[in-house]
């Protein structure tokens, strides 16, 4: 067994997962591509979507993925990073956001 | 920067190019051949649909050497298309209904005999497009050429990349793309690329990286919105290009680590109905020389067309021509991936 937990060449046997349930598997993928079809929101805006939470789920497939998938969307850089920024900004403001809890913790019980 | 023909790099010789893109790696090794995925298709041997398109390839030189050029082109490459050979080329036009020629290079702006040839081609009624890298137009020798093309009811097809400037100029060189940007406002002035003038102006998008292009419809509409909100600019309609492992870009992708993925995604977006359209179907290649080819990459590959047809200007016989069998190889997997790519964008 190889000594990684993450192989890029596993992104493309990632359809594979139906192998050992097939039903639930084809489930998904048949969601999973609804999900990206062109809709309320351009197929661009979606990419870009997946590339932020992508950064907030840590997953490196997904990033890979979905930096090409912008990429190919004619999305910019700057356009790119912003979006990562984006996800930082929630992802920070969810930690900092329970810093009231305790300001409110830390005010009840100070004299 | 030099053209690789100029630096005696290995991958100015074309063999060592297909040798590349068939053997390179084991993974390269074991992908399909593009001849099988025709046959599947029941598209092999792959037969002209009928010559509808005149490129003229005039020449190699040009003002720039972009890192992607299928061509290898630049100001050290000196081949050039002769007036006798243009002649050869009006001849042949004469006695066909071709009614597209389509200018290329190189820089097409640069042969000497471009101007007398535009001017006898549109004697003969044909839709010309001249196939413009914009920047040569901001330079004095030709500054006057916009109105000139005008005056003769030229398309200008030309590159631009992307619609901003660090990833033009990251593939074209530093200071394309605000000179692509005076061009572009010069054209809007004289009428290119505006409603009701009948001057077409179109504009080339193809990737900066080894990456496919995206959905042409949708590109087009971020260049309209973005070349209009960032500098007023209107164009007609934009055609998505994507690059083929040859030449400089093979050169890109086998510095980077890029060949095996580029050549499998290439290889696994193998789309049937694109094949169908590709456009050596109704294209003809001519090179420099007169040599004829079925495209302006196989041309960069010097594969002729097949024996026993035509292969050379001066032996022009559209029959004959329309009858060969057109040559393909692994890189032909490039203009049949996703939605198809040719000269006039996706092709289906």
């Amino acid at each position: 067994m190889d000594k990684k937990y993450y192989d890029p060449e596993d992104l493309k046997k990632f359809g594979d997962v139906t192998e050992f349930q097939k039903e639930l598997g084809d489930k998904f993928f048949e969601y999973y591509g609804s999900v990206f079809e062109e809709g309320a929101l351009t197929k661009r805006e979606k990419a870009l979507i997946a590339l932020a939470v992508a950064h907030v789920i840590q997953c490196p497939y997904c990033i890979d993925a979905y930096t090409d998938e912008t990429l190919q969307e004619g999305c910019s850089e700057e356009q790119m990073m912003e979006a990562v920024h984006v996800a930082t900004a929630i992802r920070g403001g969810a930690s900092l956001v329970h810093g009231v809890q305790m300001m409110n913790k830390v005010k009840k019980l100070s004299m | 920067m030099k053209s690789l023909i100029a630096q005696s790099h290995s991958l100015a010789d074309p063999e060592v190019q297909l040798d590349i893109i068939n053997n390179q790696t084991e993974k390269v090794k074991r992908l399909e051949k593009f001849e099988s995925k025709l046959n599947d298709i029941g598209l092999y041997p792959l037969k002209p649909t009928g010559i509808e398109i005149f490129q003229i390839n005039v020449g190699y030189m040009c003002n720039m050497t972009c890192k992607h050029c299928h061509v290898d082109a630049g100001p050290d490459r000196e081949e050039i298309m002769t007036k006798e050979t243009l002649e050869y080329c009006l001849e042949a036009l004469k006695h066909s209904d071709i009614e597209t020629v389509d200018l290329t290079g190189g820089a097409p702006e640069m042969n000497p005999h471009f101007r007398w040839f535009v001017d006898e081609a549109s004697k003969l009624d044909k839709h010309i497009i001249v196939r413009s890298n914009l920047t040569i137009l901001d330079t004095r020798k030709f500054e006057d050429l916009p109105q000139f093309m005008a005056d003769r009811g030229v398309e200008i097809t030309c590159s631009l990349p992307f619609y901003n400037k660090r990833r033009t100029d990251a593939q074209r060189g530093e200071g394309t793309y605000d000179k692509s940007m005076k061009v572009l406002k010069i054209l809007n002035e004289i009428g290119y690329g505006k409603e009701d003038t009948g001057l077409e102006l179109n504009l080339v998008y193809n990737p900066v990286g080894a990456f496919l292009p995206g959905d042409q419809k949708s590109l087009k509409q971020q260049y309209k919105d973005r070349l209009w909100k960032d500098h007023g600019i209107v164009f007609n309609d934009l055609f998505t290009i994507t690059n083929l492992p040859i030449s400089r870009y093979l050169n890109f992708l086998v510095t980077s680590g890029n060949l095996d993925e580029y050549m499998e995604k290439l290889v696994t977006s193998f789309n049937p109905a694109a094949a169908e359209g590709v456009m050596c179907r109704n294209t003809i290649s001519i090179g420099w020389d007169g040599t004829l080819y079925d495209c302006d990459f196989n041309q960069m590959l010097k594969m002729k067309t097949e024996d026993g047809s035509p292969q050379h200007i001066k032996d022009w016989d559209l029959e004959s021509l329309n009858d060969r069998e057109i040559k393909t190889n692994q890189h032909c997997f490039g203009c049949t991936a996703g939605a198809g790519s040719s000269c006039g964008g996706t092709t289906t």
